[in-house]
């Protein structure tokens, strides 16, 4: 648990590009006590549904400009990329059975 | 893990001071208590506070996510076992109170005691929804990273909008405190540290009645003043709302008797429901009082309560 590629302002435009199947980016940060909670369910999710997609993680302490540029006003926000491009976006906490309903056309 | 011939003795559903109290007392009474603290919501309310200063016992104060962490510790020692979900399905007219978890799983006790505590109020009004995570916010601490030299609005008038604001001045170049009253509810501490502080504005009978948006994120909001109805425009990048709380009572409503604004009705000076074996605790009761203290105090009591019932039952 907790081994989700982690992503930063250098890397999170060509991982996302390059992945084989929709990429779920995480933006998180320390201080924020929803992203904490969010963070087991984003890695059960991630775990049981390896292969379909995958779960990527940003710190927007540490990656200010990525966030920035994803136009991040709220986290956690799990953005979903799809070729490169954001195709959705989940902003707030929510509890495993809505993250997947919320995630189901990529899922499935 | 209980089964229907072998349930627990008790179940507590919640994980706020009212719920974590709750289980440090029926575990050191030996009761061996399930406690559902929710799949992303464990801590409850003060998981997204930053310093709280009137909890009894910590004379410097605390961090809200750090006291939760140490009662939940508290209650763990003594033997309480955690489920880190949602309990999405109660039966509880029964002998045997049955419960089952958003993942699936069933639970059977022969007690219950609802702690589910309270969910953040919202306007109703045009673009609220839509501008959610846009500029849109109900959580100060999780968001105010993001409005670094903006100016910002904050509604309410109580002590949680005057935490909001004066910990968004950290952020923020301005903030405008909106209130459709002419005077605070927040505590006399509070409001003097408000007063006092150079970036807040006070916008006093007030309310917002639009947030507007441009290129998909919050521009400006629409007020309206409650006095004379003149309507105004002001222009913020964000938007924080804190009008108070609603209890959460879907889990038992129909089955736990409510009052006309749905928080769970109590025997006076005790925390049993309508329903033998059911008691309730913390702010799905108190629409008064609302303080941490307060809701670990009725959590204490409504273990001791659930304690002699199933020794006398």
């Amino acid at each position: 648990m907790g081994n989700l590629k982690v992503l930063t302002d250098a890397t999170l435009t060509t991982e996302v590009k390059s992945a084989s199947t929709p990429v779920i980016v995480d933006f998180w940060a320390e201080w924020c006590g929803p992203c904490k909670l969010v963070a087991p369910v984003l890695d059960e999710i991630a775990g049981e549904y390896a292969g379909k997609i995958e779960i990527m993680k940003l710190n927007i302490d540490e990656n200010p400009v990525a966030a920035q540029n994803a136009g991040i006003t709220s986290i956690p926000t799990m953005n979903v990329y799809v070729n490169g491009e954001v195709v959705k976006q989940i902003i707030g906490a929510k509890p495993k059975s809505a993250l997947v309903a919320d995630l189901a056309e990529f899922l499935n | 893990m209980s089964t229907k011939e072998n349930p627990a003795q008790l179940a507590i559903i919640g994980s706020g001071p009212a719920g974590y109290t709750a289980g440090i007392y029926a575990a050191r009474a030996q009761l061996k208590p399930l406690l559902f603290e929710g799949a992303v919501t464990a801590g409850g309310a003060l998981m997204n506070t930053t310093e709280v200063e009137n909890f009894p016992g910590f004379e410097n104060g605390i961090m809200g996510p750090q006291l939760m962490q140490q009662m939940r510790g508290q209650a763990e020692r003594f033997g309480t076992e955690f489920i880190t979900d949602d309990v999405v399905h109660a039966e509880l007219t029964g002998d045997i109170k049955y419960l089952k978890d958003d993942r699936g799983n069933e639970y059977w006790a022969k007690a219950v005691i609802l702690a589910m505590g309270s969910g953040y109020r919202e306007l109703g009004i045009p673009g609220e929804k839509e501008l959610s995570g846009h500029g849109v916010s109900w959580c100060a601490t999780c968001d105010g990273f993001f409005f670094r030299e903006q100016v910002i609005a904050v509604v309410g008038g109580g002590d949680s909008a005057i935490e909001e604001a004066t910990f968004l001045t950290r952020f923020a170049s301005k903030v405008y405190l909106i209130h459709r009253r002419d005077k605070l509810r927040a505590s006399k501490i509070m409001q003097a540290r408000a007063e006092a502080d150079p970036k807040l504005e006070f916008v006093w009978n007030t309310e917002v009645i639009e947030a507007v948006a441009k290129d998909g994120k919050l521009n400006q909001i629409k007020t309206r003043n409650t006095q004379t109805g003149a309507e105004e425009t002001l222009g913020v990048t964000g938007l924080f709302i804190a009008i108070g709380h609603d209890p959460r009572n879907e889990l038992v409503k129909g089955q736990v008797d409510l009052d006309s604004n749905g928080y769970v009705l109590v025997k006076p000076g005790s925390t049993a429901t309508n329903l033998p074996g059911v008691f309730a605790c913390g702010d799905l009761v108190d629409h008064t009082y609302r303080q941490a203290i307060t809701a670990a105090g009725t959590g204490c009591a409504a273990a001791l309560d659930a304690e002699r019932w199933l020794s006398h039952s």
